[in-house]
């Protein structure tokens, strides 16, 4: 009884106010027309540029070519206008900038960051990646061997393989049922005039969104944008993507791998970003399986019963669908248990919905941790890209607390009961797990 | 709590501490520090740009100071950390710091064990006193361990029995270390995990957690003075203990090269390594140290280092190739290097080729331009090293909890500049002109079911 008391008093002590933090988003146009959003902080000499080309990921490879924007982002940086690959890697390297592209299912993306003292020579590179990559015969055959030992590694990893099947499951007719970065046939089919093409039809500015963070104003920003962004071609507008629903069959898939742990994923269909309930169905994932330690899924089968190490949930809510998704691991022996305790909670959620207690917990937790994601240039500027993608406004950041704080109780009960579907979680188990088969407990 | 890590001592393990060591060593922090009349050092890195601070308590004990048999002890008792202490409900920690918006973790390696957290700034103090509480108040029972000790052996199947490449690690580690402790796993091997009783745990943590053997390191958005005072406040009142004498592990000379070997199924990319011994910041020789550094660097770092030129980009032998130093951690330091091959490729074949590059380089030496670069990067680095709010919490913690100094830290950028061309050189011929005595690692597929047949015809 003393504990409890104590414990109480420890807390009382010091729950203060939700944490008040605000920042200054500016929208600045370059004389060439190019937009960004900046956001000025002169704490140190960087600059970090993060942008992304909208629809132009993954979800342009033809058929039979998968894998060609995730092998074009490998090699964009391998060479470039008058510099051969190392001449380009040297000269990134030699100055400690940071030049890097990405693939996605949705987007391209691409991430510059550089000490002030060498931007110029570094918006130069970025540009001529842009415009002018050369893919050399040497650097296409090298990270194409690199790309290659990647997929065959990840054939024998038990989580890959959980997460592949269940998406193929969900999306057997659509491309997020493809990964991002293809096959073994599907990559050594992809030739350099493919990559040429690619670049040609994605790097356009209609579908380009520019954040940029660091020890830059909005005057210096205007010709940098032009520099490196000013002579791409218009492009097509981006128009919206069609809406596609996940096949849920709700049932359990057991795929045989010789590993001592299990590997377990599942998801349910999940709230779009743009869905008014999004807020009050991130505060419902923390309090189910989003919380690390305080989560419901954390307390029951890691906590309680010392099934798992990890075990989460996540809103995982993309372009043409969108996911409630999360991951396990246990032994072999405590699979089937792990599964059964995952769909009682999941259902007692969904039924009996959760406290005030627990949501006046996750709100707090939202609120106050949201200023601990603005602490490193590059990752406020990715912030920035994402707030532009989803459109969600130049004060998004802001206001963000505020859609968190106006959430209640009833709001989280009524969403667990509208998006919580416990029949429909499809869950895939890649191991050896005892007494669990296909298509449900046996 | 939760997602504990550990460092175990495998390949990618200790190529990503070279890095992020060589990377945030070089940054001038300005520390302000102060010593509790307990003995408790405290640290503070100013860091305004939000209203947060990163809070980390570093014990400076690890895995390498377990009872022989009882392996697995220190990262255990971490994990129990956060259960239940004399004035807090099991759980309560974490939920108290959730609440309040804070983000926490810890981990455990063979040198330190650390806990930190991640807050706003004006609930530094709600941190600080429960650190406080459970550096002295723990109170373990059954229930919160049994479960625990479930979860510890669920970590060690999703870090190591579902991972060749660490199960690799594991069986190799006692080929490389004759003596020290360095030889058994950070987690603990399976069957000793399960043997560790209540009384050991509660034995090893009276032992060890103590101010006088704990760090204080608070960065971000807050005044030196005010960590100091609640420092004073909380930690202040907790009494020094008498510490036990710890061995001090000397290794007595390898002269065989070992060979260790793994097969598995699981494994689609060959790939091998070598490491020995090399002089590190806590040898006599220690200027040494900084020469090894800027070797590895030339030798590893980055698309146009000289081994990945060679064997990667020129002879198209590896899809990777690289060399590693790690020179500051309690036990000795090592350099390393690893490789693996192009499909299709001999792995020996590979190998001959590094050693060839590491005998031109030990025969030609390194030029002045490579030492300029190596020295700018890195250099360079040291300032981005800012650009973080945990980053300089750990660099100064971990530094400490192994015995350097804050001066190690902030004089790093000026010792590395200090580094000629020749003290790169010798180092060079003095470590690598005869690679005998060193630990040889191979990670293979298994062997096909014909190969097997043929052998035993």
């Amino acid at each position: 009884m003393t504990r409890i008391l104590a414990a109480l008093a420890l807390v009382v002590t010091f729950f203060s106010a939700p944490v008040a933090y605000a920042v200054d988003v500016q929208e600045v146009i370059s004389p060439g027309g190019i937009k960004a959003w900046l956001i000025e902080d002169s704490s140190l000499p960087v600059t970090a540029i993060e942008f992304t080309f909208r629809e132009h990921g993954a979800a342009l490879d033809p058929k039979g070519k998968e894998g060609l924007a995730d092998l074009t982002s490998s090699l964009i940086d391998e060479g470039a206008g008058d510099l051969d690959s190392q001449a380009f890697q040297g000269a990134l390297h030699d100055k400690s900038m940071r030049l890097s592209f990405y693939a996605g299912q949705d987007g391209f993306g691409g991430s510059f960051y550089s000490l002030n003292r060498y931007r110029d020579e570094g918006l130069d590179m970025l540009h001529l990646a842009l415009t002018n990559p050369r893919f050399d015969a040497e650097p296409v055959d090298r990270i194409r061997s690199q790309v290659l030992v990647g997929l065959k590694q990840r054939q024998t990893d038990p989580n890959f393989i959980a997460h592949k099947t269940l998406m193929a499951q969900l999306f057997p007719d659509h491309r997020y049922g493809r990964s991002t970065d293809g096959t073994p046939e599907s990559v050594s089919a992809i030739t350099v005039d493919d990559m040429r093409d690619f670049t040609r039809r994605a790097f356009t500015r209609k579908s380009l969104i520019v954040a940029v963070v660091g020890a830059v104003t909005a005057d210096e920003l205007g010709p940098m944008l032009d520099r490196v962004f000013g002579d791409l071609p218009e492009g097509k507008p981006v128009v919206d993507t069609a809406k596609t629903d996940p096949v849920l069959s709700g049932g359990l898939t057991v795929v045989d791998m010789d590993v001592p742990q299990s590997a377990i994923n599942f998801a349910q269909a999940g709230p779009d970003r743009s869905d008014p309930d999004f807020y009050a169905a991130t505060v419902l994932n923390y309090i189910l399986g989003g919380g690390g330690f305080s989560s419901r899924l954390t307390d029951e089968i890691r906590e309680k019963r010392g099934l798992v190490y990890s075990v989460y949930s996540s809103l995982y809510p993309r372009d043409e669908a969108s996911l409630w998704f999360g991951g396990a691991a246990t032994r072999n022996a405590k699979a089937k248990e792990t599964v059964t305790v995952l769909r009682d909670q999941w259902r007692e959620v969904a039924e009996k919905g959760v406290t005030a207690e627990e949501v006046k917990n996750a709100k707090t937790y939202l609120t106050g941790s949201y200023p601990l994601s603005f602490t490193n240039t590059s990752h406020i500027a990715s912030i920035l890209v994402g707030i532009q993608r989803e459109d969600l406004g130049i004060d998004y950041i802001n206001r963000r607390n505020n859609l968190i704080e106006a959430v209640t109780p009833g709001d989280v009960n009524r969403v667990a009961k509208k998006f919580l579907t416990p029949d429909k979680l499809s869950i895939v188990v890649v191991g050896r797990p005892d007494g669990l088969s296909t298509d449900g407990p046996s | 709590m939760t997602f504990t890590k550990f460092c175990a001592r495998n390949f990618t393990g200790l190529l990503l501490l070279v890095l992020s060591v060589g990377l945030a060593q070089a940054a001038v922090f300005n520390p302000k520090t102060k010593t509790l009349e307990n003995g408790m050092q405290v640290v503070v890195v100013e860091n305004h740009r939000a209203p947060v601070v990163t809070n980390m308590v570093w014990y400076k004990v690890g895995a390498m100071d377990e009872p022989p048999g009882k392996s697995g002890l220190a990262h255990f008792l971490e994990h129990l950390m956060f259960k239940g202490t004399k004035n807090l409900a099991p759980g309560e920690f974490s939920a108290t710091v959730a609440r309040n918006g804070g983000t926490e973790n810890a981990f455990t390696t063979q040198d330190y064990t650390a806990y930190h957290q991640s807050i706003a700034s004006d609930r530094l103090e709600l941190v600080i006193k429960l650190e406080a509480e459970r550096m002295v108040n723990l109170r373990l029972t059954p229930e919160d361990i049994e479960p625990e000790r479930q979860v510890v052996l669920e970590e060690r199947r999703s870090r190591v029995e579902n991972n060749p490449g660490a199960r690799l690690s594991e069986q190799a580690m006692p080929a490389l270390y004759f003596n020290h402790p360095y030889r058994i796993p950070v987690i603990g091997w399976a069957h000793e995990i399960k043997g560790l009783s209540q009384q050991d745990i509660v034995d090893f943590y009276k032992t060890y957690y103590a101010p006088n053997n704990a760090i204080l390191v608070v960065a971000g958005d807050v005044k030196p003075e005010k960590v100091f005072a609640l420092a004073e406040k909380y930690f202040g009142p907790l009494p020094a203990v008498d510490l036990p004498e710890r061995p001090t592990w000397v290794e007595p000379p390898h002269e065989a090269d070992r060979e260790v070997t793994l097969r598995d199924a699981r494994v689609t990319q060959p790939s091998w390594s070598y490491r020995m011994f090399a002089p590190g910041y806590h040898s006599d020789d220690h200027k040494r140290g900084y020469a090894l550094e800027v070797l590895a660097d030339i030798l590893s770092s980055g698309s146009t280092s000289r081994l990945y030129r060679a064997l990667v980009v020129e002879q198209k032998l590896a899809t990777s190739a690289g060399a590693w130093y790690d020179p500051d951690q309690r036990g000795p330091a090592l350099f390393g290097f690893y490789l693996s091959p192009r499909e299709g490729t001999d792995i020996n074949a590979v190998k001959t080729a590094l050693w060839a590059e590491v005998d031109h380089l030990v025969k030609d030496g390194v030029t002045q331009d490579e030492v300029d670069r190596s020295i700018r990067r890195m250099q360079d680095n040291a300032v981005l090293a800012l650009d973080s709010l945990s980053r300089p919490a750990r660099t100064l913690g971990a530094a400490l909890a192994i015995g350097m100094t804050i001066d190690d830290v902030e004089n790093w950028p000026d010792r590395i500049s200090e580094v000629t061309l020749e003290d790169v050189n010798r180092a060079a011929r003095d470590l690598l002109s005869d690679h005998h005595g060193g630990l040889e690692t191979r990670l293979l597929p298994a062997e096909k079911a014909s190969s097997k047949k043929e052998k035993g015809a």
